[in-house]
């Protein structure tokens, strides 16, 4: 089996997947009249997604280039700090100073200057400090969120 | 001429400045590579969440029509189009800049693009009510119909793959279903607390659009490449009037076919603007001359994307069906706001829909002078480095959708949905038929119900949603859209289908 036909088949049978749990509960939830649109929909769903799923497995599928390893390396490390900025930090540390940590480190990891420049980080720490006084402006005093103030703010 | 008499509305202080704003800012966004139109506008939904329904669709349509055209200010001075609508304008743009003509093919390009969104709006005045009255005739059965109609299209025009853009359609579906089930009060879906009160359309729409391209962004890694950006010497405005008006041919062409597109559900500018470059190339006797620099080509593209804009949102006004995927976010943006399109749209809300749309005229008026002369300007911001937009991104998709509802489990559904579709948009699936399907889904699962009851008490379903004409004709559009995609998918062969995809994107 080719890599590509792989690619193709992980998706195609999560895809198959999800469109199975979502017509069983549409069929088996109560009460009935609650789910008649859902099993409509289901039907549409759970068809296109054998479809799909069989064209995956024949090796007809060769709309979208997969994710390639070298791309899975590069997203990882911004995956990693979205993940821990938007479940735990934004609301352990409070908003802006997770972001504040969010967006120098995002910047600072894919910046191409080399890490080894004093300069550079002091232009990135400034970099930073000016777009989160804007989002503050912003946020804060135009439009008046309350956001979780955390440990810090 | 009802809509003269709402012209008042688009002066007033607030409405004015969020119009020139939201006009600076698309133009702006528009020109800045990596950030597209519709990712522009999902993002600024939340703020005008705080503000009055006119005013903030005042700043959606400001931001829709000059984020467009903002497009061509990297298409030309960086041959990277800001949005797929403005491929066809790098072609020859860039050529001309090359050239030192910069300013010609940009002041070329704004005027053209006024001349085309102004001729598109006039259509919007004039072609949604007559469609709004038509409408009225329409039932449950109809409407929901129509909902499934504008699914369809959407997931088998906008996507590469029909397959995959139909079922695009279905997950967005089944999302819309996820909730609390307000006619029988039982929960469907609910998997976990952060899903009880279903989810908000915001946050899906920034998820789904500003996620994605935070990640494009980071998987090309720690990339040092730079982008080199032309000079623009100066260039006398009159000059490029009257070459414009010299250029009719290309003008019409490009104004005509912008307008019919977008007319069309699903479409979009970007097949407008090179479907408008390829006729007027064709009906030129310098055609030889496109692609090597030729303002014509210029002229025709930006035209053609900015006339799209009007006529894209008659059928989201009266039908609900949007004309392009940024159609489809602002009819986020208006259920936000309580503003449910359809054929009583102008008797319910005159003053707002009347507002909005007239404040589109003014803001092409507003782009093409806001557009000459921050033009230079947004192309040193588009050049901000890739890191600094996708840290940017980031962190405003976390207040917007955290200041929708104040809620953290919108932020987990935002970021949850965002990386989910950006996984889905590798393997070819598309977000605009998906976002689409979560916005209409709820419109037609409540006239599904509707129609269902009346069912009940009259004749049964089956005659109910499948016999009369305009059932017939509606499920006959529904049948005749997926049939077309899967014919030119056939057709044009799955390989070339891609390449062409991925050269747009």
């Amino acid at each position: 089996m080719t890599q590509s036909r792989l690619q193709h088949l992980i998706p195609g049978a999560l895809i198959l997947l999800l469109a199975a749990v979502v017509t069983w509960l549409s069929f088996t939830q109560q009460p009935a009249e609650s789910f008649l649109f859902p099993r409509v929909i289901s039907i549409a769903f759970i068809g296109l997604a054998i479809w799909n799923f069989a064209r995956a497995a024949l090796g007809l599928a060769r709309v979208g280039g997969g994710i390639s390893p070298q791309i899975a390396m590069n997203i990882l490390p911004g995956l990693v700090i979205m993940f821990v900025y938007v479940f735990w930090a934004a609301k352990a540390l409070g908003f802006y100073t997770a972001s504040i940590i969010a967006f120098f480190a995002v910047y600072s990891l894919y910046d191409p200057v080399p890490f080894s420049s004093v300069k550079d980080w002091i232009k990135r720490a400034m970099v930073t400090a000016a777009f989160m006084a804007v989002i503050y402006g912003l946020f804060f005093m135009l439009l008046q969120v309350q956001t979780p103030r955390g440990m810090f703010f | 001429m009802e809509f003269l008499s709402y012209f008042g509305g688009v002066f007033e202080p607030v409405s004015l400045m969020l119009l020139i704003g939201g006009t600076i800012g698309g133009l702006i966004l528009g020109a800045t590579p990596g950030l597209s139109p519709t990712m522009a506008v999902a993002l600024l939904i939340p703020f005008t969440f705080h503000l009055q329904p006119t005013q903030g669709l005042i700043l959606l349509g400001a931001a829709y029509t000059s984020t467009v055209a903002g497009g061509a200010v990297s298409a030309i001075l960086l041959k990277i189009p800001g949005a797929p609508a403005n491929i066809a304008t790098a072609l020859d743009g860039n050529e001309m800049a090359k050239r030192g003509e910069g300013a010609r093919a940009l002041q070329l390009s704004f005027l053209s693009s006024g001349v085309g969104g102004v001729i598109g709006v006039l259509l919007l005045i004039f072609l949604t009510p007559v469609l709004a009255k038509w409408a009225l005739q329409f039932g449950p059965s109809h409407l929901f119909w129509i909902a499934i109609l504008g699914v369809t299209v959407i997931g088998s025009l906008d996507s590469k793959s029909f397959v995959k853009g139909l079922l695009s359609g279905c997950i967005g579906l089944w999302l819309s279903q996820i909730g609390y089930d307000e006619i029988q009060g039982t929960e469907r879906f609910i998997f976990t607390d952060a899903l009880t009160g279903g989810i908000h359309i915001i946050p899906a729409l920034i998820g789904l659009f500003a996620i994605p391209q935070v990640l494009d962004m980071l998987a090309k890694g720690r990339n040092p490449q730079t982008i080199a950006s032309l000079d623009v010497p100066k260039y006398s405005f009159l000059d490029s009037v009257r070459e414009m008006i010299g250029s009719i041919r290309a003008l019409s062409i490009g104004t005509t076919i912008g307008s019919i597109i977008g007319l069309i559900p699903g479409v979009g500018g970007q097949i407008a603007g090179l479907v408008a470059y390829d006729q007027a190339r064709k009906f030129s006797p310098d055609r030889n001359k496109f692609g090597t620099g030729h303002s014509e080509g210029v002229i025709a593209a930006e035209s053609a994307n900015n006339a799209m804009v009007g006529p894209s949102l008659v059928p989201l006004l009266t039908l609900s069906i949007p004309g392009s995927p940024t159609a489809a976010v602002l009819l986020g943006g208006l259920l936000i706001h309580g503003i449910f399109p359809g054929s009583d749209i102008f008797q319910k809300h005159p003053e707002v829909v009347w507002t909005f749309i007239n404040s589109m005229l003014i803001g092409q008026i507003l782009m093409v002078i806001f557009g000459i002369y921050t033009a230079a300007w947004a192309a040193k911001i588009a050049k901000a480095p890739m890191p600094v937009m996708a840290a940017g991104v980031l962190v405003l998709a976390l207040f917007g959708s955290y200041s929708v509802q104040q809620s953290m489990g919108d932020v987990h559904i935002m970021l949850a949905l965002g990386v989910g579709m950006f996984v889905l948009q590798k393997f070819g699936f598309s977000a605009a038929p998906l976002v689409l399907g979560l916005i209409l889904g709820p419109i037609a699962g409540d006239y599904f119900t509707n129609g269902s009851m009346i069912a009940a008490a009259q004749d049964g379903p089956w005659v109910y949603f499948f016999t009369g004409p305009l059932n017939i004709i509606l499920i006959a559009l529904v049948i005749a859209s997926i049939v077309y995609s899967f014919w030119s998918n056939m057709l044009q062969g799955s390989g070339k289908t891609e390449a062409t995809g991925e050269a747009a994107q």
